[in-house]
């Protein structure tokens, strides 16, 4: 083990309740913005956490002055996801509820985020900057990555997105992450000081189940809910109001329809290629 | 009239499908800029003009790391320089980055995952995994927009142009991540998936054997793509995998092999033009949306539709 495994790590993971994308989704209301009944949470926040999880307990966990905090945005639903984190083992967790928040768009999403992740990372109110604030690779709902670079801009904080391992070391006495990342035709190596950002894919881990011990311990930890009064942001500057974008309008794609169907009997290779020659395809 | 600011990173030639997809908008929005964080041969310089790029903006000296702080931070400074109506990138992973810092940096709403921009600069998008299409606009800054491949014709311009060189002086890209090793993978020859206009697919069904799959997309000039069962299982690198958590994609063929087409993987191919479905499973859901199904074995249906072609073709 290295000397860095003394340094205990702050650290901020973004959790995120959204709609169970193994059922139908539906935009709703004048906003369009989402239906979030049957809400869970996201798939891809729980690789982000199980990393936070991991790098705290290689230095001795909590009783080592480590801190994993989950924190989310959203309305009284969205602590599920909180309350999720908990039970899997986060230490403590974070709630931003505030009714002026609805519609929120990235700009506006990053905007309180930042706020609250240097609220979250702090104590008794005096805001820091964590060591580390962990994401998942994207949202299942909004679906457009915004959020984890919007967050490092407005922080400042170096970037790395869509790691698939990560861990913290000392280099030269100085904390970095190092992350490994994989494009279509490289595999590259990627080193950033803390404070920092790193967006975890869901090859980084294998996430844990919340055990019974877990869930009755989450019972215990605390959840701070707060306000955008709580966190000096004008209702103006957040939902629809402060959103830099928004949706005029919006259609579920009419449904596709089945389409011809057969069953091979021997020659179904060469019908298939009759199909695309028909449709100009090839 | 006003430029309209396309962000092309490494536009190597000849000039990539995608690269031409947004010049095209673009033209249809104004008058075509073109922003390259690295110095651009006077080759790719008049191939742009082709491509009716009047004006092509390029860092002072070279950004002290190719990664997305250094690029949103030339991006920025660009936009300050040429005052576009509008700006254009791709719908990559780093593309959107690139974008999503833009915005903070300049105060300009972004928005992602465009399929059309219509000259007033409303965007149309699909979301929800494409079973939504939505029209948003941006309501503060100048937009900027990221465009999915395949999204229009790529066409050359009517006249071409000779773009004017611009260096931008780069601002500090603040705290950054750098690559300290980089190994490049085999070089497949294939297209990129997410910019594939056809995408041969393979899923459970193909019980570990990906060749029938990577024979039928090479005589289509394909990409090859994955459902997560696949990748999970180790049969193809997890890059391959297309959906909610892998690649977001919209080619004009889709060809599902031996993928049953569960919500998830049925939403991942939504947006594609034309899908064909290969299961043994006649109740496959994925039945529900193919324009042509075939109930059989992908070991049989697939090597004959890929002899099929070649023996059209000779």
């Amino acid at each position: 083990m290295q000397e860095s495994a003394d340094r205990p790590l702050n650290i901020v993971v973004l959790v995120k309740h959204v709609p169970d994308a193994q059922f139908d989704r539906h935009l709703t209301g004048p906003g369009h913005t989402l239906d979030r009944s049957e809400s869970i949470l996201s798939e891809l926040d729980e690789y982000a956490l199980e990393a936070a999880l991991q790098l705290a307990e290689a230095r001795g966990g909590q009783a080592a002055g480590n801190m994993v905090t989950a924190l989310t945005m959203g309305p009284d639903a969205a602590v599920n996801a909180v309350k999720k984190a908990l039970q899997m083992g986060a230490y403590q967790g974070v709630h931003v509820n505030d009714e002026s928040l609805a519609g929120s768009d990235a700009a506006a999403t990053s905007l309180v985020l930042a706020a609250a992740v240097q609220h979250a990372a702090g104590a008794q109110g005096a805001p820091a900057m964590p060591d580390l604030v962990l994401t998942g690779m994207a949202s299942t709902d909004g679906e457009t990555s915004l959020v984890p670079a919007q967050l490092a801009e407005r922080l400042q904080l170096a970037q790395i997105t869509f790691a698939s391992e990560l861990a913290v070391e000392d280099v030269d006495g100085a904390a970095v992450v190092r992350a490994r990342r994989d494009g279509d035709s490289y595999s590259e190596t990627l080193e950033a000081p803390l404070p920092a950002l790193v967006s975890v894919t869901d090859q980084a881990n294998e996430p844990r189940y919340p055990n019974f011990k877990g869930i009755m311990a989450a019972k215990k930890k605390s959840i701070a809910v707060l306000s955008l009064q709580d966190l000096g942001i004008d209702p103006g500057a957040a939902g629809l109001a402060g959103s830099w974008t928004t949706v005029a309008a919006s259609a579920p794609r009419p449904p596709r329809s089945a389409g011809t169907i057969i069953t091979d009997d021997g020659s179904a290779g060469v019908a298939l290629v009759d199909f695309l020659v028909a449709s100009k395809l090839i | 009239m006003a430029s309209v600011l396309v962000f092309i990173d490494v536009p190597g030639l000849p000039l990539p499908r995608a690269s031409r997809e947004l010049l095209t908008i673009a033209r249809g929005l104004g008058e075509p800029a073109v922003a390259s964080p690295r110095a651009l041969s006077d080759e790719a310089l008049q191939a742009l003009g082709e491509c009716g790029v009047a004006a092509v903006y390029e860092p002072a000296g070279d950004l002290p790391d190719v990664l997305v702080a250094a690029k949103a931070a030339f991006l920025a400074d660009t936009v300050r320089a040429a005052a576009p109506a509008a700006v254009l990138l791709g719908n990559s992973f780093e593309d959107r980055e690139v974008a999503a810092r833009v915005g903070v940096k300049l105060g300009s709403g972004v928005i992602t995952d465009a399929v059309a921009v219509a000259p007033d600069l409303s965007v149309t998008k699909s979301v929800l995994a494409g079973s939504y299409t939505s029209t948003c606009r941006v309501q503060a800054g100048i937009p900027v927009i990221t465009v999915k491949a395949n999204s229009v014709e790529p066409v050359p311009a009517a006249a071409p142009a000779a773009p004017e060189r611009h260096r931008v002086a780069v601002s500090d890209a603040g705290p950054a991540a750098r690559v300290t090793a980089r190994t490049e993978k085999r070089v497949s020859g294939r297209p990129e998936l997410s910019e594939a206009r056809v995408i041969v697919a393979g899923g459970r069904g193909m019980d570990g054997n990906f060749t029938p799959v990577e024979n039928l997309a090479d005589v289509l000039g394909g990409a090859v793509g994955a459902s997560r069962a696949a990748t999970d299982a180790g049969w193809i690198e997890h890059s391959a995998q297309v959906g909610q958590t892998g690649k977001t994609v919209s080619p004009q063929l889709y060809i599902s092999a031996g993928i049953s087409g569960a919500i998830q993987q049925k939403a991942g191919m939504q947006t594609a033009k034309v899908i064909v479905a290969v299961n043994k499973d006649p109740d496959a859901p994925v039945f529900e949306i193919a324009d042509f199904g075939i109930v059989g074995d992908v070991f049989s249906v697939l090597p004959q539709a890929t002899e099929e072609i070649k023996k059209r073709r000779s």
